[in-house]
């Protein structure tokens, strides 16, 4: 396996942009992703495409296609490929390009992801959301993703083992950093009684417990090619990418509040990037809802550690575990199939030092989850810069 | 809208909770499987359809504010996880109770209800529902 390096990153602004289509967005985050590599669609050898539901939000399939079209590849022809694992198709996407670069098959590609959510009503775009649970038994009766993650939350608190504060909390945070970052959904800063006073989502979860519908696409190069990574300013390594799945229902884990996926493809993906947890200096998670988010982190550092960050506020840009400093899925949106590529373009700006004000001081190792569903695909990606 | 034989299929299972048992490792899973996801291929061949009691109590729940389009009219309603006592758990609505009155441990049993229609002369999609044990 080859070394493979992300040269270039760019991104749309994330939230409700009512005057841009599917295939504005993607093209937008594409080009901005070729101009920041200094290359040009000829030197790119395929792309890989991130979508979740564009045939429910839009009535358009074959995304691909339609992303190379767009993008003004058609004249070239190049394969281009759309990768779907729910709200984790990016992280997926992420995976299968490195995986062709890294095998030698392709020495550049460009990898994005697109969600244009804001053309159907809410209630619709609920439903949709649900597509990536059980729809046989758990949509069927009425479950909601939101409400999934409120029967955890009120499992977790019933058995003594959180507090209501402690994963209100995780939005404060997303937010403070979301209002630095200029692509942000939300630029708002909340306070804890701004979550606990929202109306319910679903009981105890509230709209501040919540990652907004949004529209969004970002996209980065991927490549082998020695010229184009010694040319590029802070070429950031690929370090690992590792897939895991579980039940696709949350009733039928082993436990309803264990990402088992994440504890499997984050302990693979330290191991093949050789670090070990205390050195991550960035970390991406997976907050769909806020009580996801502080599972991701249970998993992570175990339930003790976690609840100590949480509740002494280490997860802030300038404390010791920075944590969702893009604004995570929360305030920087939620546009499914564009996230995971996003963690990317956040990391990767990270550890260029080129994040500006939430800039966190010298870091050199990202690690970022992106999720499908609440865990049912889990993709955890190593990022490292030399 | 979707075609009948979607529903008619799954008619056992949602109207009568019928499950299956491996008969490799004794493990009971609703809704049913084709494998045993403990015995894999050791379990082909071996699988047993199993009908539950319909008894079990609350091991957690919600009350939904924001539905699903099919559902919009019913909120605020209960959503929850409910413990069989042979032990798979299953998610469903609890209805015929008011909120306050649900708690975790709750003792429940299964109800036919109808879940859904699809519009006005479209399929009328009935399930089970749950109703606290009194």
């Amino acid at each position: 396996m080859r070394d493979v390096y992300i040269v270039g990153v760019g991104t749309t602004k994330f939230g409700e942009l009512w005057d841009k289509s599917l295939r504005d967005l993607a093209t937008e985050a594409g080009l901005k992703a070729i101009t920041d590599a200094g290359i040009y669609s000829e030197d790119v050898n395929a792309l890989y495409g991130a979508n979740t539901s564009a045939g429910q939000f839009i009535d358009q399939e074959h995304i691909a296609s339609l992303i190379a079209d767009a993008a003004g590849l058609s004249e070239l022809g190049i394969p281009s490929i759309r990768i779907e694992a729910g709200s984790a198709s990016g992280g997926a996407a992420l995976h299968e390009a490195y995986l062709a670069v890294a095998s030698g098959k392709y020495d550049t590609v460009v990898v994005g992801g697109v969600e244009k959510m804001t053309d159907v009503p809410p209630e619709e775009a609920n439903k949709i959301i649900g597509g990536s649970l059980d729809a046989e038994w758990e949509t069927f009766f009425g479950v909601t993703e939101a409400s999934l993650a409120a029967m955890i939350a009120k499992r977790l608190e019933y058995e003594g083992k959180i507090r209501r504060e402690d994963y209100a909390s995780i939005p404060v945070v997303s937010h403070r950093h979301g209002s630095m970052n200029e692509t942000s959904h939300f630029r708002n800063a909340i306070k804890l009684e701004d979550v606990l006073k929202a109306s319910y989502v679903a009981q105890p979860l509230t709209v501040f417990d919540s990652a907004p519908l949004s529209d969004g696409a970002s996209a980065v190069v991927i490549s082998a090619n020695r010229t184009l990574i010694n040319a590029s300013e802070n070429p950031v390594k690929i370090l690992s990418s590792e897939i895991s799945t579980d039940y696709l229902s949350l009733h039928d884990r082993s436990s309803i509040h264990s990402i088992n996926a994440f504890k499997r493809s984050s302990k693979k993906a330290l191991e093949s990037a050789k670090i070990t947890k205390e050195k991550v200096d960035i970390l991406e998670l997976h907050d769909s809802y806020s009580i996801v988010g502080l599972l991701q982190l249970m998993e992570l550092y175990g339930e003790k550690e976690a609840l100590d960050l949480v509740r002494n506020e280490e997860l802030y840009w300038n404390k010791s575990r920075p944590t969702n400093t893009s604004g995570g899925l929360k305030a920087h949106g939620n546009p499914l199939g564009a996230v995971g590529i996003y963690q990317v373009v956040e990391a990767a700006l990270q550890l260029r030092g080129k994040a500006g004000q939430r800039q966190v001081k010298g870091a050199r190792y990202a690690l970022l989850h992106n999720m499908g569903g609440i865990g049912a695909t889990s993709v955890t990606t190593v990022l490292g810069v030399e | 809208m979707s075609d009948v034989p979607r529903f008619w299929r799954e008619s056992n299972h949602r109207y009568r909770l019928v499950g299956t048992k491996c008969n490799n490792c004794g493990s009971i899973f609703f809704p049913p499987r084709d494998v045993c996801p403990k015995c894999r291929r050791e379990s082909i061949g071996k699988m047993q359809e199993l009908e539950l009691s319909g008894y079990g109590e609350v091991y957690s729940y919600t009350i939904v504010h924001d539905g699903l389009e099919p559902f919009k009219f019913q909120v605020p309603y209960i959503m929850a996880m409910i413990k069989t006592d042979e032990g798979p758990l299953i998610t469903g609505q609890i209805v015929d109770a008011d909120p306050s009155e649900v708690k975790i441990g709750s003792r429940v049993r299964v109800t036919l209800r109808r879940i859904r229609e699809e519009g006005k002369t479209g399929i009328i999609q009935y399930g089970y529902k749950f109703v606290l044990e009194k």
